[in-house]
């Protein structure tokens, strides 16, 4: 196997370079799917038979989940590969990622307790995916935290990439926690893996803003690592160059 | 790869395993803890203290509501298709209470076993559909066994 694009990576001018070209590829397609999937969801899919209109959260609810949890996976293979590797680009994703994760789990758990009022007559219950979840949170928070208190960047990005490896150990309690034990919450409608207990065009715009949100996260992700990898490479002389370019095309 | 990095990466994967052991273990150990509620089952089975806040989970038995005409008193039956629990609640019911929904109960048992409720929770499926599929499901008398189907994978 070719492994020349992974160690391609360590070279933050080429990521620069590379993700240059991904970046207008992942925001249109960002715009695209959000706009068709939040517009078929909340304004033309059938309403539930039970909750009416009220289910129509789902659309927010769902891919904002998924991501929280998704992105977690990601900063602990980023932490991963920071430790093994001692690769400089893993630790700008995993700062990079944990503030977007922490925004999508603080946008699931309000749209869950939103839902929650009307649905089940109350917003917040101690049931094992609720408070697993608040877990998740509190360790994004503890990430993000940790990143900022430690000024030695290499310090840093260790004790990141440990908090992160380590917390990864609850993406699995969340995905399960409705299975493993009674819970409030129902288990997963929406799965990639088995059949939807939603008809089609219910199911559909769900899939379509779940893709949207995943684009969203990569768009965000690439602008926030190009900031970075610039403000960190500002002493050599690519990174002051395209400062320069940037600058002039500002003015 | 070279010998240093491996190195590494067993020690992130020893790493994980023994946190994910830790955490394993002590879920195992609060297995219990964990379940927001009692199936009635478990209450049947003398499994959940008298006297102390519990919760009750399961399906409102079809027929069993019981409306006080002067109060908001409401008795009805949860069952989980092998045993029974009455529970008696004075308050407003969620938008989504009714016979064959899945419910969570909060309150006390007195000696009689009836749960004396002071909170009651509506407990949504992982199924949506549209109104016109379920009328449909109704007509051809499908709904039975859809809702059957439901109590089973919920685990009632």
């Amino acid at each position: 196997m070719n492994w020349m694009w992974f160690h391609k990576l360590g070279s933050p001018k080429w990521f620069y370079e590379i993700s240059r070209l991904w970046l207008p590829w992942l925001a249109v397609s960002a715009v695209l799917l959000l706009v068709t999937g939040l517009v078929w969801g909340l304004a033309f899919a059938p309403p539930d038979y039970q909750q009416g209109n009220s289910f129509r959260i789902i659309y927010l609810h769902v891919p904002a989940a998924f991501l929280a949890q998704s992105i977690y996976i990601m900063l602990a293979i980023a932490g991963t590969v920071g430790l093994v590797w001692k690769m400089k680009l893993a630790d700008v994703a995993l700062q990079q990622a944990a503030p977007i994760g922490a925004w999508m789990t603080v946008i699931a758990l309000v749209t869950g307790a939103i839902w929650g009022k009307p649905t089940w007559g109350t917003y917040w219950v101690w049931d094992a995916r609720l408070t697993s979840m608040l877990i998740l949170l509190f360790l994004y928070f503890g990430v993000i935290a940790l990143g900022n208190a430690i000024t030695n960047r290499d310090s840093a990005a260790k004790a990141c990439a440990v908090l992160a490896i380590v917390g990864v150990v609850n993406i699995p309690i969340i995905q399960y926690s409705v299975e493993w034990w009674n819970t409030l919450h129902q288990p997963a409608t929406f799965s990639i893996v088995a059949k939807p207990a939603m008809p089609f065009e219910m199911w559909m715009p769900l899939l379509i803003s779940v893709l949207g949100f995943y684009c969203f996260f990569g768009a965000v992700l690439l602008m926030r690592m190009r900031l970075e990898v610039l403000r960190r490479e500002v002493r050599s002389s690519w990174a002051k160059a395209e400062i320069k370019a940037q600058v002039e095309k500002g003015l | 790869m070279n010998p240093v990095r491996k190195k590494r990466l067993y020690a992130v994967m020893a790493l994980v395993s023994g946190a994910g052991i830790a955490v394993a273990l002590a879920l195992s150990a609060l297995q219990q803890n964990i379940n927001l509620f009692y199936s009635p089952t478990q209450i049947a089975a003398g499994d959940a203290p008298e006297e102390v806040r519990i919760r009750a989970g399961g399906l409102v038995a079809v027929g069993s509501v019981t409306r006080s005409d002067k109060s908001l008193d409401t008795d009805f039956v949860v069952t989980d298709g092998v045993a029974n629990v009455t529970i008696r609640y004075n308050g407003i019911l969620p938008d989504l209470f009714r016979e064959g929904q899945g419910i969570v109960a909060m309150g006390k048992l007195n000696d009689q076993g009836v749960l004396i409720a002071d909170e009651v929770l509506a407990k949504h499926d992982e199924n949506y559909m549209p109104p016109e599929v379920m009328q449909a499901l109704e007509q051809s008398g499908m709904k039975q066994q859809h809702d059957a189907a439901n109590a089973a994978k919920q685990g009632y």
